[in-house]
């Protein structure tokens, strides 16, 4: 059983159908990347799988348990944290009342101590700057604050939509380090990019997703040899 | 000494609209909209205790207690009725219908209770203080006033920093999407904010028509209104902004009556506001707010 197990989903954006039926699957353990282009409907999923949006169609399982009804607020103690395109840290709250938030439903509080020091060590960054508004940080530290934020849940999977977005070389190749390790430290991850060279770089399999239509799917390392992804994705 | 009790005076009133513009500040960072029926729930708590104590001779201490269940209530199901399924409508829209509210809760009371004035009894029985050898006369409700906004306060800011539901108004605040990834539920989080701010509301009603006890259906639209000054002159959404912003406008109020002229101490009061607005829009402790592209 796939770990999240998503068929035909449609969701609507407005008027207009963002994912036309789309499914696909993510197994325990997986890095999963899903790339496309810029309005392929990619952030649309994300959204949809943790409720911030409704869809119009189709099943999102995780664990076997369908969740496409399920209120948004409910899905984050279920094991699936996301960490949003944008970051969306709380600007005006400090960098420890943040990763606080990322454990809101939780109250088991010498669990959470212990989580909030594996994010410090994943993060030595956020432990010095703990004190600091979260506003005040530069993007790519507001990029690990989002990330710490949602392993501060402890889920069994996290979805990361844009991480490298608007970051510098430097960052975008510390973030791809920091997700191998958030991998092989055994969280599941669904990762969206538009950088497909280094999502796929890292991912075990990839989606190709165009205008809300998955149109190729298969092994990374396939997938990164595949000559229209290449030609289409990887600027090659 | 005329100086300084007109100032405990101004600092009273000013209590009360800090109390009311708590409302308005707390609804308008969760909910972003200005809820204009905020000051008819005044006056519906007002009626509350009327009912209570003058009508049914029960104690203040019950119709205080039933002006608070029946305006967090009210509150809760106004947001739940009217503003709630215009969640994503425009905000011209929201404030369309929450002056709507405000003339129907308004015409509900005419209905009811008519037009005519009626005589509250207040609901504060502590003497007069007199200091400065009978110099400085402060009445008991002035006292009350202050020392209940001052534990309201309080109690409003350790509710917000240290407790769950507070931290979940603050995240619901800045970014309801982030928040609900949370596991927040939006929802009834401004739920429990139209609550606050409604039960508030009520505490000023009582503390008010204490003060002025004469109660019509539109007792609290003037000092709604003056509340929503109070509430964008510290800098709308700030909670702390709102407790100065309602205590300035109190001394001012009463200063410009007592010096001035009392005819025109309400158009100060709306100058103020557009004097504020000219020179800092965001108010006193208001945040500017950056449109993110």
């Amino acid at each position: 059983m796939a770990l999240l197990e998503v068929k035909d989903l449609k969701v609507n954006y407005g008027v207009i159908q963002a994912v036309k039926g789309v499914s696909f699957e993510v197994n325990e353990g997986e890095v999963i990347a899903l790339i496309g282009a810029n309005g392929a409907g990619k952030t649309t999923i994300l959204h949809t799988l943790t409720g911030l949006l409704k869809a119009e169609n189709g099943t999102i399982k995780l664990e076997g348990k369908d969740i496409t009804k399920i209120p948004g607020h409910k899905i984050v103690s279920m094991g699936m944290a996301h960490v949003p395109e944008g970051r969306r840290v709380f600007a005006q709250l400090s960098v420890y009342e943040n990763l606080q938030m990322g454990a809101f439903t939780r109250s088991d509080k010498k669990e959470i101590e212990d989580n909030l020091q594996m994010v410090y060590e994943r993060f030595p960054r956020l432990e010095e700057r703990k004190n600091q508004m979260a506003g005040t940080l530069s993007g790519g530290e507001q990029q690990m604050l989002a990330m710490g934020r949602a392993l501060m849940s402890n889920p069994k999977i996290i979805l990361m939509d844009e991480p490298s977005m608007g970051l510098s070389p430097i960052f975008v190749e510390e973030i791809f380090n920091i997700i191998e390790k958030i991998s092989s430290a055994g969280t599941t991850v669904l990762l969206v990019e538009q950088n497909a060279k280094k999502a796929l770089g890292i991912s075990d399999r990839g989606y190709v997703l165009e205008t809300g239509n998955i149109v190729l799917e298969g092994d990374s390392k396939m997938l990164l040899n595949d000559e229209t992804v290449k030609a289409a994705y990887l600027g090659e | 000494m005329g100086f300084i009790s007109y100032l405990i005076d101004g600092i009273s009133l000013g209590s009360v609209y800090a109390l009311i513009a708590l409302g308005y500040t707390m609804v308008y960072g969760i909910a972003k909209m200005l809820n204009f029926a905020h000051g008819d729930v005044i006056m519906i708590g007002g009626y509350t205790v009327y009912t209570i104590v003058s009508t049914m001779g029960l104690s203040p201490w019950l119709g205080m207690a039933a002006s608070v269940v029946v305006c967090t209530v009210l509150g809760v199901a106004v947001e739940k009725i009217a503003y709630k399924p215009l969640r994503m409508a425009s905000p011209l829209a929201v404030l369309i219908t929450a002056i709507g509210v405000s003339y129907f809760l308004q015409n509900m009371g005419l209905l009811i209770f008519t037009a005519s004035p009626k005589a509250f009894t207040s609901v504060v029985s502590i003497s007069n203080i007199k200091l400065a050898d009978g110099a400085l006369n402060i009445s008991g409700v002035t006292l009350v006033t202050i020392i209940t906004c001052i534990i309201i306060m309080i109690a409003l800011m350790f509710f917000i920093k240290k407790t769950k539901a507070g931290r979940a108004m603050v995240a619901v605040s800045e970014d309801k999407g982030a928040a609900l990834l949370m596991g927040i539920d939006v929802n009834s989080t401004i739920s429990l904010t139209f609550a606050i701010g409604s039960g508030l509301a009520a505490v000023a009603g009582f503390l008010l028509c204490s003060a002025y006890p004469t109660l019509t259906p539109y007792t609290g639209a003037m000092p709604g209104i003056k509340a929503f000054v109070a509430a964008v002159f510290g800098g709308i959404g700030s909670i702390p902004g709102a407790f100065i912003g309602g205590i300035l406008l109190g001394i001012i109020e009463i200063l410009s009556k007592a010096y001035i002229s009392s005819q025109l101490s309400d158009a100060i009061v709306f100058l103020v506001l557009i004097l504020v607005l000219l020179i800092k829009p965001t108010g006193i402790l208001g945040k500017e707010i950056h449109e993110k592209v």
